[in-house]
Parts: structure tokens; C-alpha cells; sequence
């Protein structure tokens, strides 16, 4: 187990090196003197000699990185230029919206996907395996955006049952803030459901042509307790792995879910940081991302040695 | 003689594959969208009805009509002409997009799988770097460091789509490496440069063309949301996924506004994503 640990963690050092290099790069590509596109439209002389001073830009390239790298090693992501607040402290303002609204949309896919892969992969080519795969490659071309306008129209626009956009925080009126983030989460959730729908069918096909599960029948066990406790319980395995793979999906809808619908989280951040050319924020909150789905990869690798017995021999 | 017979021997997996490509139906049915939305980009400008960036007054917000099928939108320019030119954006974005993630996916894995040491280790970190960056916030990013234009969405698109080409076109390589042809080539004494591109390279196509299909489906998708962001192709210039962004304030005035471009990505996206399970099935018998 230590040894195991200790490899990924071998390997989690140069990735996240090259992640910071990577992301440090971007800087790079912004067209003529970084300070000055930096800066924004209003190309402020002080704000200028402030941000080449700031950004050690007349200093070379290795150097700008150390210092950049050894600022974000203490945690300082840099400052907003627009808002005049360290990044950080803008992520870790918004992220509690994002990590409801990611866990909203997580739990809904797990349910759909789950529910609709075990029905697939029972009832293999009846026309409720048609419905699930029908349903699956749905969830995997619809643009999330085109159906969270669509779900506003329907449910906003035409029925009145819940807020077109909007955000109340829970712990001011949870009823509100439900109704206000349903939809979302649901469009969020909508592709990943379907991602966990092929993969639950394809693990349950495999595990259900299994020895063990053949035995369990042969032993007179009702098909429910074969299916549940016996199948899906070995075919849940993988989605362990997946789950925390997918959580970039989610990170990645939630930036227009969460256009779509107004709520002020991480992906808004991002993307209001983009129009007020606030890079600094966009580069911090990419390294972020970055790290967080590195370590939630690391953690599921753990989870997965962990449930399965056969890895630890 | 020899040559031709071998062609033939060479030839008949891909021709068993076509046939099995073509016995599917969802596959074919994809195939058949994808080409019609191909020859709706082609043929725009004899197939749109109107300019698709020309305003006019009488057509603000005007529902569908015998005048304009697909209605107006908020300048009163016509939804189905820009649906029509639109194509042309979502089309050469997904192709343009997946060629670029080709170009420097596939020769930088497969340098990666046949080379090994130390420079497998450092392309294989940073290929995880670029993972670990989920792919849309990294398009976002490169999208706005660059500057937002269709072309740029396209760079950024194809660059975050290839560390996955990277990470296949290496697992490939490494499995054909380990094949008796490869190790017969390798005692013949051909060169490295020749075992890889004449040897290994024709063998590891197929899941290749695979992936790059449903690269394009989700690079049409990525266009259309940088678009949608305003970071992919700059108005007036019509895309599917600024139209959206404009349709999102008219919901409740215009909706016909937002169901064209999106029901067009949608079926596109299908289409290539059909197309591409197809392939997957056909040239992978094992999978299913």
C-alpha cells in the first residue's frame, strides 16, 4: 500500500511541475508586452510599471517562473487586476456554489446512469437497452447550454415552476436555492449520466457472464439479489475511477451551465475573467482545476486499490 | 505480381471493415447527416435564402414563415441562412481542429512508444500535465490568451484535444512494437524511421480514425461553446454557438431563435458520434 502511494506520488510531482510550466506558459502567448495586455483597455502607465514590476518581466523567462512558482507554492495565485483581490480568495469565495452544483449534478448522473446501464445491460437487446443506449448517445451530443435554454423555456418560461436564472444561498432560503439550482445540475449532470450509463452497461454485461454470478443463480438466489448484490456491486468498481475522471467534464460544463443559468461560481469566474482580460484569475483558476482533478485522480487510484482485494496482492 | 497479391491481402480488413460499417444503421444514418451538413457548408451561398449577415426591420424577432422558415432574429437577419453558413464554422472547426490534434498527437506518440526512455517519461508527463487540465477550461484559456477568433478556437481546440491522441497513438505503437512483423522488420535491418512510418504506423490507423471521429464530435461541440462564450467566431459572421448566446435573451420572445442553431449542433454532434461507435464496432469486432 506505502509502496503503491508512494509511486503515484512519485508521479504526481512532475505532472503537477509540468502543469504549472504548462499554465505559466500561457502568459506567453498573450500577443506583444505582457504588462500592457495585462493591464486591460486602459493601458494605466502606473498599472504598467506596477505589473512589470509585479510580474518580474524584465527579468528572464526561468526567473519570472521561480518567482511565480514559489508564490504559488505559498498558496498566492496572484491578484486580480480588475478586482483587486487575490485569486485565491476569489476561488475559494466561489467554489462552494460550483461544489453544490457538481454534487447536485454528480448524484442525478449517478442515479440516471446507473439505474438506465443496470436495465441495459439486463434486458441486452430488448428495446429498453435500445431506450438506455438511445438516451446515452443523447447525453453525449446534446451541448449542455442548448438544453439548459430549452429546460429555462419549458420550465421558466412556459410552466412558471422554477426561476429562469438566478442564485440564493442555501442558507438563506434552501427551498429557493433548490428550485434555483435543479435545472442546472440536472444539464450538468445530463452527459455524465450518460458517460456512467455505457460504462455501468458494459461492467455489468462482463460481470454478469461471470462464474460467480452464474453460481449464484445455479444456487437458486432471486435474480434481484443476484443483480444488486452480486453483479453491481463488482461492476460499481470502475466508476469509482470514472467518477473522479468525470469531474473534469462536470468543471468543464459547470463554465456554461453556469453561464446559461447566472450563478455566480467558479465557471462564471472564469469566464468574466476572460472578457476583463483578468489573466492572472484565468491562469489560477486553470492551476487549480488542475490540481484538484490530479488529486481527486490520485484519491480514486487509492479507492480503487483499497475495494479491490486483488490489486493489493 | 507479389506486390499486388499482397496489396490485396492488405486490403481485404478494410474492405471486410466497410462492410461491416455498412450492415449498421445508426452508423450509415450518421454518415448520411455528416455528408449533408458537408454539402450545407459547401453549397451556402447558392442554398441560403438570404444574406446571412443583412439586417431587416420587418423580420425583428418575426416567427417562422412561408418568408423566412426558421424566422428572424433579434436584427431581423434570417435564422435559416445563418443556419446555413453556419455550418461552415462547426464543419471546419471539427475537422480543422482534429487535424491539428493529429498533426502533433500521432508523431509525438508515436516517438513517445517506439523511442521509450526518457523521452516516453517526459512526453508522458506532459501529456498528463494537459490532462489534468480539463479540456474545455484549457480551450477556454488558450482561447483567451490568444485572442477570441474562430481561427484561434480552432488552435486551442486541437491542441487540448491532443494529449488523448498522444496517449493512444503511444499505447498503440508500444503494442504493435512487441509483434513478430515488427521484429522481423527490426533483424531485415530496416531503418527506425522505416519499421515506424511503413511497419507500425498502417497498423495502429484504425483506432486512430476512431478517435478522430469522435474528436470531431466533440470539437463542433468545444466551437460551439467558446463561441457561445464569445471567444470562437466574432459576430456578425453567423456560428451556431454565438447564435445561441444571442437566442439565451429572447427565450421568451423569440424561442425559435435558440431551437435551430441548437437542434443543428445537436444533430451534428450525433451524427459524428454515430458515425464514430460505427467505425469503433466495425473496425474492432471485439468491441460491442
Amino acid at each position: 500500500m506505502l509502496k503503491f502511494l508512494l509511486q503515484r506520488l512519485a508521479t504526481l510531482v512532475p505532472t503537477l511541475f509540468f502543469v504549472s510550466v504548462l499554465i505559466f506558459g500561457l502568459q506567453q502567448l498573450l500577443p506583444g508586452d505582457p504588462a500592457i495586455a495585462l493591464a486591460g483597455e486602459e493601458r494605466d502607465p502606473e498599472t504598467i510599471r506596477y505589473l512589470r514590476a509585479k510580474f518580474h518581466l524584465d527579468e528572464p523567462l526561468p526567473v519570472r517562473y521561480w518567482h511565480w512558482a514559489s508564490g504559488v507554492l505559498q498558496g498566492d495565485l496572484g491578484e486580480s487586476v480588475r478586482i483587486q483581490k487575490p485569486v485565491t480568495d476569489l476561488i475559494l469565495e466561489k467554489l462552494p456554489v460550483t461544489i453544490q452544483l457538481a454534487t447536485m449534478a454528480m448524484l442525478i448522473a449517478l442515479v440516471i446512469g446507473i439505474t438506465a446501464g443496470v436495465i441495459s445491460a439486463v434486458k441486452k437487446d430488448t428495446w429498453w437497452d435500445y431506450g438506455a443506449n438511445v438516451f446515452a448517445l443523447w447525453g453525449l451530443s446534446t451541448p449542455n447550454f442548448w438544453l439548459g435554454i430549452l429546460l429555462i423555456l419549458l420550465f421558466a418560461v412556459e410552466l412558471g415552476w422554477l426561476p429562469a436564472s438566478g442564485y440564493v444561498s442555501p442558507f438563506e432560503d434552501l427551498k429557493g436555492n433548490l428550485a434555483a439550482m435543479i435545472m442546472p445540475a440536472f444539464v450538468l449532470g445530463n452527459a455524465i449520466a450518460a458517460v456512467l450509463m455505457r460504462h455501468t452497461r458494459s461492467a455489468m454485461l462482463q460481470v454478469l457472464s461471470s462464474d460467480y454470478v452464474r453460481t449464484a443463480r445455479a444456487k437458486g438466489l432471486e435474480e434481484r439479489v443476484v443483480i444488486l448484490k452480486h453483479a453491481l456491486r463488482n461492476a460499481l468498481i470502475p466508476i469509482i475511477t470514472l467518477g473522479a475522471l468525470e469531474f473534469g467534464t462536470l468543471l468543464s460544463g459547470a463554465v456554461l451551465t453556469e453561464q446559461v443559468f447566472s450563478i455566480p461560481g467558479f465557471g462564471k469566474l472564469i469566464v468574466d475573467a476572460v472578457f476583463n482580460r483578468d489573466y492572472s484569475v484565468v491562469q489560477g483558476v486553470v492551476l487549480f482545476t488542475a490540481t484538484v482533478y490530479v488529486t481527486l485522480n490520485l484519491l480514486a487510484d487509492l479507492a480503487y486499490f483499497l475495494v479491490n482485494p486483488r490489486l493489493r496482492v | 505480381m507479389a506486390a499486388v497479391v499482397l496489396d490485396q491481402i492488405q486490403a481485404a480488413p478494410g474492405r471486410k471493415a466497410l462492410r461491416r460499417l455498412a450492415r449498421r444503421g445508426g452508423a450509415m444514418l450518421g454518415f448520411a447527416v455528416v455528408v449533408f451538413f458537408v454539402l450545407l457548408a459547401l453549397l451556402a451561398p447558392w442554398i441560403a435564402p438570404y444574406d446571412p449577415v443583412a439586417t431587416n426591420w420587418s423580420a425583428i424577432r418575426a416567427a417562422p414563415s412561408a418568408a423566412h422558415w426558421f424566422g428572424g432574429d433579434e436584427l431581423g437577419r434570417d435564422v435559416l441562412s445563418r443556419i446555413v453558413w453556419g455550418t461552415r464554422a462547426s464543419i471546419l472547426a471539427g475537422v480543422v481542429s482534429v487535424s491539428i490534434s493529429l498533426a502533433l498527437g500521432v508523431p509525438i506518440g508515436m516517438l513517445a512508444g517506439y523511442v521509450g526512455r526518457w523521452i516516453d517519461s517526459l512526453i508522458s508527463r506532459i501529456t498528463d500535465a494537459m490532462l489534468a487540465c480539463p479540456f474545455l477550461i484549457l480551450a477556454i484559456a488558450l482561447a483567451a490568451f490568444l485572442g477570441p477568433s474562430l481561427t484561434n478556437a480552432m488552435i486551442a481546440i486541437g491542441i487540448s484535444a491532443t494529449p488523448v491522441f498522444i496517449r493512444l497513438t503511444r499505447a498503440q505503437v508500444l503494442n504493435a512494437k512487441a509483434e513478430d512483423y515488427v521484429e522481423a522488420a527490426r533483424a531485415l535491418g530496416n531503418p527506425h524511421l522505416r519499421i515506424a512510418l511503413r511497419h507500425i504506423f498502417p497498423n495502429i490507423v484504425a483506432p486512430l480514425i476512431v478517435q478522430a471521429t469522435l474528436a470531431i464530435a466533440a470539437a463542433v461541440i468545444a466551437e460551439a461553446s467558446l463561441s457561445f462564450l464569445g471567444l470562437g467566431q466574432q459576430p456578425p459572421a453567423p456560428s451556431w454557438g454565438s447564435m445561441l448566446n444571442t437566442a439565451r435573451n429572447y427565450v421568451d420572445q423569440a424561442p425559435w431563435m435558440a431551437v435551430w442553431p441548437g437542434l443543428s449542433i445537436f444533430l451534428l454532434v450525433l451524427s459524428f458520434n454515430l458515425l464514430g461507435d460505427g467505425l469503433r464496432d466495425a473496425l474492432d469486432p471485439r468491441h460491442k
